[in-house]
């Protein structure tokens, strides 16, 4: 099978690698987004846990592409304003930092939960070994709790991330040029919707076969030393 | 914040809301009825049966609604059959082609949870009802199916509150539901935060109402009676 794509195929696999750096990007700040926010939300703290509550139901109420819109057009004045004060004219978000901001948002505030759920899951007896061994919290956390909350909370945040990938799509809205943005240019130039669109599919679909089987490796090595019940 | 501008587009908001309610519901209820036979054709042991609903539902989860959509409301005009045909005057219509498009991605993602539920009904209740004489469609029918419909629910509840907020794609093909509602109103009013944050409002308001909706379905169903251990 021979497609013509009319000279537009290294435009698209530009939109590629800027669909992957958007998605990685978020994928950094929202796994940071959703380690604090799962922490807030297991905090012994009311107003912590509180805010961390606030910040999972409230974002993950409210669609993505809202959030794109709403980080990116207004931040606007906002940014004009800060700008002003530090001296720097037409001080803006771009496309690529708002893409990264409100993917990041919504990838967090799924994670907060995940993650909640894999710090659930460690048994009490491991922070208690812990400090009767002498450490510190923040030894405890990140030498005990934090190894083994990644390999119960992978599956779910592999989850996320092919979700965070389709994501990326939403961000042509604010004109980045990733898969989608490219994909729309395409086809003004050449109308053929059907072919291109068609195409853009099967590249969402190629990245999300990749990332299915990188996460498969990954799993096997955070389950390295874990026997499997026999089923 | 400026509320006199909320409240003044109020009106104009809950109209788009309405839109958006009338999407979802569509989408949500014939996306359940095309995910039945796919769900239970994807449990199939043949693997001529399973193959095809694997792929559909290969294909629909793993590319961006977005995409879909275009393909949809875009894409289809490209051929001069589909131009011509009897259904043209509904695929032009925006409205039918994003009803049609979370349709068929949300089918493919209750078929996923109807495959999940059904194979998480214990064997020893369907060998039981074979046991007792039922054919399999009967045992499917009155057995399986109603006891998947119990497991799967709150699985479902989340993929209908998804799509509440996956129909805010509708506004790129030019549909004023509450997305593309603030988005018109913000070009007149130059007002982003404001307009953003009472359309976010009405999202949240929405899906909380869904959410005690489902939690009264499953008392209704008695979900909790039905995790017998």
């Amino acid at each position: 099978m021979n497609i013509d794509l009319y000279g537009f195929g290294p435009v698209l696999a530009a939109g590629a690698l800027m669909t992957i750096k958007l998605a990685l990007s978020a994928l950094c700040f929202g796994l940071v987004l959703g380690l604090l926010g799962a922490l807030a939300k297991t905090s012994p703290y009311k107003p912590l846990r509180w805010l961390g509550g606030t910040y999972s139901t409230l974002v993950r109420g409210i669609p993505e592409l809202l959030w794109v819109l709403l980080i990116y057009y207004g931040t606007v004045s906002l940014m004009a304003r800060v700008g002003e004060w530090l001296g720097i004219a037409d001080l803006a978000l771009s496309p690529f930092a708002a893409g990264v901001t409100a993917l990041a948002l919504c990838f967090g505030a799924y994670a907060t939960e995940v993650f909640r759920g894999a710090m659930l899951a460690i048994p009490k007896g491991h922070r208690e070994a812990g400090l009767a061994l002498g450490l510190s919290r923040l030894r405890i956390f990140t030498r005990l709790v934090l190894p083994q909350m990644w390999r119960i909370a992978l599956p779910g945040l592999g989850n996320l991330f092919l979700i965070l990938m389709k994501d990326t799509a939403l961000v042509s809205v604010i004109s980045l040029e990733e898969i989608m943005r490219n994909t729309q240019s395409a086809v003004t130039v050449t109308k053929q919707p059907f072919t291109f669109y068609m195409v853009a599919a099967f590249m969402y679909l190629a990245l999300t076969i990749v990332a299915m089987v990188a996460l498969h490796f990954i799993e096997k090595r955070a389950a390295r030393g874990f026997a499997r019940a026999e089923q | 914040m400026n509320w006199e501008v909320i409240i003044k587009w109020l009106p104009r908001l809950a109209q788009g809301a309405t839109l958006t309610l009338e999407l979802v519901a569509i989408a949500v209820i014939a996306g359940l009825l095309l995910a039945i036979p796919l769900g239970i054709a994807r449990t199939s042991r043949k693997r001529y049966i399973s193959a095809l609903p694997y792929a559909y539902i290969f294909f629909f989860r793993g590319t961006p609604l977005l995409v879909q959509l275009f393909l949809v409301y875009y894409g289809l005009a490209q051929f001069d059959a589909v131009r011509q045909s009897a259904l043209w005057p509904y695929l032009r219509d925006p409205f039918w082609c994003a009803a049609v498009t979370m349709t068929l991605h949300t089918a493919a993602y209750i078929a996923e949870i109807l495959r999940g539920a059904l194979q998480a009904i214990p064997r020893g209740e369907i060998e039981a009802a074979r046991a007792l004489g039922m054919s399999y469609s009967t045992a499917l029918l009155r057995i399986m199916l109603p006891r998947a419909a119990r497991i799967g629910l709150p699985a479902y509840s989340n993929e209908v509150i998804l799509m509440l907020k996956a129909s805010s794609l509708a506004s790129t093909v030019t549909l004023l539901e509450l997305t593309g509602m603030a988005r018109t109103i913000i070009a007149r009013t130059y007002l982003p935060v404001e307009i953003f944050f009472a359309a976010g409002l009405f999202y949240l308001l929405i899906s909380f109402i869904l959410v005690q909706i489902f939690k009264l379905l499953e008392r209704w169903l008695r979900v909790d009676a039905c995790q017998g251990r």
